[in-house]
């Protein structure tokens, strides 16, 4: 494999600013990647849409600004000329975004999402866009219209999702770096069962602007990368106040990348979530989820036991409140301004009919089934008892939060229950597909931060187990400081990054991988 | 096929009516709502939009400040109670007028709430109305349904869509229920709606020009018994856009209502279209109070707070209201009711309060406004203040009548070299040559051929009939071409003729 593809963004930056490398060669070698892994039967399939002039020629837009040297080169970002891949849900000039449906495919949008704008001003050559569930429903990427992502530790098992894509790009060295957003875990659970590190701001630390929604007040866009460094690097670069994001925070989330290169755990209190484990999860993520905290106390944590017995009710508040959000933030899909239009087969021609036709094809089942439940949640004489328990349930939740960040500086627990099943497994049975999420769902209830980072393979089917750090809102750098540390301690163990052990993809490969 | 009325006198003898109006205010602000894109009238369509107003993929709304002041300085003007802390909610319905296909709204939290405003109609009698809230919401886009017979979807080949007015401000008043009225309801619905659309105007905060949507007033009626309590089931009738359609829609359902309820029939809630040309409505679609719009709080906005500090600083802003303003003003003048009324309704009161502030006495501001600019803005179909009279050229003009230098008739010409703008008052009578023909010389002699060209008259005179001399006066005028005294030529005839007057 290529040394440049397997270099973390950090990595990257360094030699780029040293001119070892030039930013046309990374990009060209990851373009390369994506064509060798990406395609065909058993590709990979992670990206939809692949950028490569645009990527290109941004890339050659940095080499030679660091060619000419002066202020312009002195200017430059860190992370310029490192490139990214961005989940398709993030709206892009000049590619197209399809929220991985029907109803956009083809659509081009006029404007840049604003973390776009920042990537572009950055000058991060943009590889292309990630596929990922519908809309971001789903934690597979199965419920993408444009056919699954497959997980690079096995072709045959899922990615997670709804950011399958983007994980599974950063998984197979296809891209050191990309965009995710995470409503519900969509960014930590594909983190975790591909081996990768992946981020949830904190509510509002990063702007929405541009991010087609699906729960207006659960969605955030967070990194995905092989490195807490980067992942802290990519943050500091995406977030910030946004006047075009009224739930934007104007607070300033620029000692990250400090944070995860000062990573430590000396003195720290490290709160186990006695609810996010035990049953429904398996033994190898248990198992190696205990090891983590034996490391943790080893460097000097204090681990204590805390409970938040609101959690219990995470998961059903949750599919009330998404779903909600839903119904009406999909409503605007009706084939009038943009996207898909479908005729009725018979029948009058009138304007009820095209929007119920277009709706009808355009949307594929779990979409269709989150409208219905959220249209049905917000009824007349059944909100209170649905919308509204649940926004008390979020109270409860929030305060949950509030005691066990009394006793703890931060939180712990695996990222997901399982490690990736295998494709098509859950598709059938959506309850089990949902209880992916019970672990990540608590932290979009309250708008705290969460990190995802491998914590090794499963005994029962060496396949990557996340680790989970939960903080306080406001406190993404405390995250990365401790995720820093266990991350240094887990590689210690292991002799290198997780990703290091994981099979070998592409014309390179020495046999099938099953 | 209209429905059938009892006359208005038959529906008073048997039942009260209560009322009940939401009138939208369009704000003037200069961006929309929730987007940075233009608020402005008129434009080629679909030109004031951006990605926000398209409710394109991604996009989320901010509110705009301006507007929400403006929307406080309304609850304020009304007597409300301003809301500390308040949200916006979505209200989900699918209508491609709306690009979301939900429209952002106020809901169980409007920014201003439980106010009033006195009404006063015609001949003084005030009624109070209670107003229930004031919230702030974006308009719709508008829709054109082509090829269809009625202009409505139904039936139409196709629909064109402006979506310029979509995210338009708009607050949006409702009463509580108008209780008492009797048969001055229609009158005091016109009054409402010529009020508050007074005091946006005043306020500054509305163009509020009924034609162009910027105030619309949605009208419910409902008719109990007479003496009862108990309310009966209203119509609303939507968009009634004029002040004299809003009097004439309540007539008319206070009337059809009658006739349903007098025939032992059960009024339907439901919306009425109005319909100018015949001063009639017809059914819209049934409404109930379960109108499933599955609001919810809107996520993407933060809720607003308003401190106490922002308001009292916005209570500060406000202008004197209309209504206490023409009542000081009334008295400050001296006006008689139907003068003042006159002036109000011919659109001077400012222009007189400025002639006046400018040295005029409020006689001689009404004498020229009144008696010469109102007459000419008509004939050139104007305003009045849009001749270009200022109020120092029209105390400059009354002084030269009182100065003696020019008559009225002459006064008026030079009034229209003025608004001809060929100078001041005095250069405009310099340069037309008009002074007023005082030397009694002149005079006589041209009195000696009028009373020797009608000798009849000169008798009557003679005879004591003193009014008579109006003729002989009419014949002077004529020969000197207007330019004498006509007080002064009356003088000398009657000296003449030996009368003593």
């Amino acid at each position: 494999m290529n040394e440049l593809i397997a270099s973390t963004a950090a990595e990257l930056a360094e030699k780029l600013a040293a001119k070892e490398v030039s930013s046309e060669e990374v990009t060209r070698a990851h373009l390369e990647r994506i064509a060798e892994v990406d395609g065909g039967e058993r590709g990979v399939h992670a990206f939809l849409h692949v950028n490569t002039e645009e990527a290109l020629g941004v890339a050659r837009e940095v080499d030679s600004l660091r060619a000419a040297g002066g202020d312009d080169a002195a200017e430059l970002h860190p992370l310029a000329g490192v490139p990214i891949a961005i989940k398709d849900l993030i709206v892009t000039v000049g590619q197209p975004t399809t929220a991985g449906s029907r109803m956009l495919e083809g659509w081009m949008s006029p404007y840049d999402a604003t973390v776009i704008k920042k990537i572009r001003a950055a000058k991060l050559p943009i590889l292309g866009k990630t596929n990922l569930d519908e809309f971001a429903m789903g934690s597979s990427t199965e419920h993408s219209a444009f056919g699954p992502t497959r997980n690079p530790w096995d072709l045959d098992r899922i990615p997670g999702g709804s950011g399958g894509g983007s994980a599974a790009a950063v998984a197979a060295f296809e891209a050191p770096l990309a965009l995710g957003t995470d409503t519900g875990g969509s960014i930590r659970q594909p983190g975790a069962v591909t081996g990768t590190v992946g981020v949830k701001p904190t509510y509002g630390a990063v702007s929405r602007y541009g991010a087609i929604a699906m729960a207006s007040s659960l969605d955030q866009i967070g990194p995905v990368s092989r490195s807490v460094l980067d992942a802290a690097l990519l943050q500091e670069l995406i977030g910030g106040h946004d006047p075009f994001d009224s739930t934007s925070l104007t607070d300033s989330f620029d000692t990250l990348a400090e944070a995860a290169r000062n990573g430590s755990v000396q003195g720290l209190r490290i709160g186990v979530v006695k609810e996010l484990g035990g049953e429904g999860f398996q033994p190898g993520v248990e198992a190696r989820f205990r090891e983590a905290l034996e490391l943790l106390r080893g460097a000097g944590a204090e681990v204590v036991e805390v409970s938040c017995p609101n959690f219990q009710y995470a998961l059903g508040a949750y599919y009330l409140i998404m779903p909600s959000e839903v119904s009406s933030n999909l409503a605007k899909f009706d084939g009038v301004r943009y996207g898909l239009r479908v005729l009725p087969k018979d029948g009058p021609l009138t304007i009820e009919r095209v929007m119920g036709a277009t709706r009808a094809a355009g949307f594929g089942d779990e979409a269709k089934r989150r409208i219905i439940l959220g249209t049905y949640a917000l009824s007349a004489g059944y909100y209170d008892a649905y919308y509204g328990s649940a926004q008390k349930v979020r109270t409860l939740i929030q305060r949950d939060f509030d005691a066990a960040f009394a006793q703890a500086d931060v939180l712990i627990s695996p990222t997901a229950p399982t490690t990736a099943f295998r494709l098509g497994e859950k598709l059938d049975d959506p309850l089990a597909m949902y209880l992916n999420d019970v672990a990540t769902i608590p932290a979009n209830l309250a708008g705290v931060p969460g990190l995802s980072l491998p914590g090794g393979l499963a005994d029962e089917d060496g396949l990557p187990v996340g680790i989970q750090l939960l903080a306080p809102a406001r406190e993404d750098a405390r995250l990365y400081r401790v995720g820093a540390a266990l991350e240094s301690l887990l590689e210690a163990q292991w002799g290198g990054p997780l990703l290091s052990k994981a099979p070998v993809l592409g014309a390179a490969k020495t046999g099938e991988v099953n | 096929m209209s429905d059938p009325t009892l006359s208005f006198d038959e529906a008073m003898e048997q039942f009260d009516p209560v009322l009940g109006f939401e009138v939208h205010v369009e704000l003037n602000t200069k961006t929309k709502m929730f987007s940075s894109a233009p608020n402005a009238f008129g434009d080629h369509p679909n030109s004031n939009v951006n990605e926000v107003d398209l409710g394109l993929p991604g996009v989320l709304p901010v509110v705009n400040k301006a507007a929400v002041e403006s929307s406080i300085k309304i609850g304020l003007a009304l007597n409300c109670e301003i809301a500390e802390y308040c949200r916006f909610a979505r209200k989900n319905y699918f209508y491609p007028d709306t690009p979301k296909n939900f429209q952002t709204s106020q809901y169980d939290e409007p920014i201003a709430h439980d106010g009033w405003i006195d009404i006063e109609l015609e001949d003084g009698e005030v009624f109070r109305v209670e107003i229930e809230r004031a919230h702030m919401e974006e308009d719709a886009g508008k829709l054109t349904h082509m090829g269809g017979a009625t202009g409505r979807i139904q039936g139409a080949e196709y629909s064109l869509v402006d979506y310029n007015r979509a995210g338009v401000p708009l607050v949006e008043i409702v009463t509580k229920p108008i209780v008492g009225a009797g048969r001055r309801a229609p009158e005091l619905a016109r009054a409402y709606v010529s009020a508050i659309r007074e005091i946006v105007k005043n306020l500054g905060v509305s163009d509020a020009r009924m034609e162009r949507g910027n105030v619309r007033c949605d009208a419910n009626v409902s008719l109990m018994p007479k003496g009862a309590t108990k309310f009966g089931i209203r119509s609303e009738t939507k968009n009634v856009n004029s002040l004299r359609s809003v009097e004439h829609a309540v007539r008319h359902e206070i009337q059809r209502h009658a006739a349903v309820l007098a025939s032992g029939g059960k009024v339907t809630q439901e919306t009425r279209h109005w319909h100018e040309d015949t001063r009639t409505t017809t059914a819209g679609r049934p409404k109930s109070d379960a109108d499933d719009y599955r609001y919810f709080p809107e996520p993407d906005l933060v809720p607003i707070v308003a401190t106490r500090e922002w308001v009292e600083s916005l209570r500060a802003q406000l202008p004197e209201p209309p209504a206490e303003r023409r009542k000081r003003l009334k008295a400050a003048w001296g006006y008689s009711d139907p003068e003042f009324r006159d002036v109000v309704n011919a659109g001077v009161m400012d222009a007189i309060e400025e002639t006046i502030a400018a040295g005029a006495t409020p006689a001689a501001a009404r004498k020229w406004w009144m008696g010469e600019i109102v007459g000419r803005a008509k004939v050139a179909d104007v305003d009045p203040g849009e001749l270009g009279v200022t109020s120092e050229a029209i105390v400059e003009l009354n002084g030269l009548v009182e100065g003696g230098k020019l008559n009225n008739k002459m006064a008026g010409q030079v009034l229209d070299g003025v608004i001809a703008g060929e100078g001041t008052p005095t250069q405009v009578m310099e340069a037309r040559g008009l002074v007023l023909v005082s030397d009694d010389g002149a005079l006589l002699e041209a009195i000696d051929s009028a009373l020797a060209a009608q000798p009849d008259v000169a008798e009557k005179i003679r005879g004591g009939k003193v009014q008579a001399v109006g003729a002989i006066v009419g014949g002077v005028m004529k020969a000197t071409r207007g330019q004498a005294d006509a007080g002064r030529v009356r003088e000398l005839i009657l000296e003449k003729l030996g009368v003593n007057a």
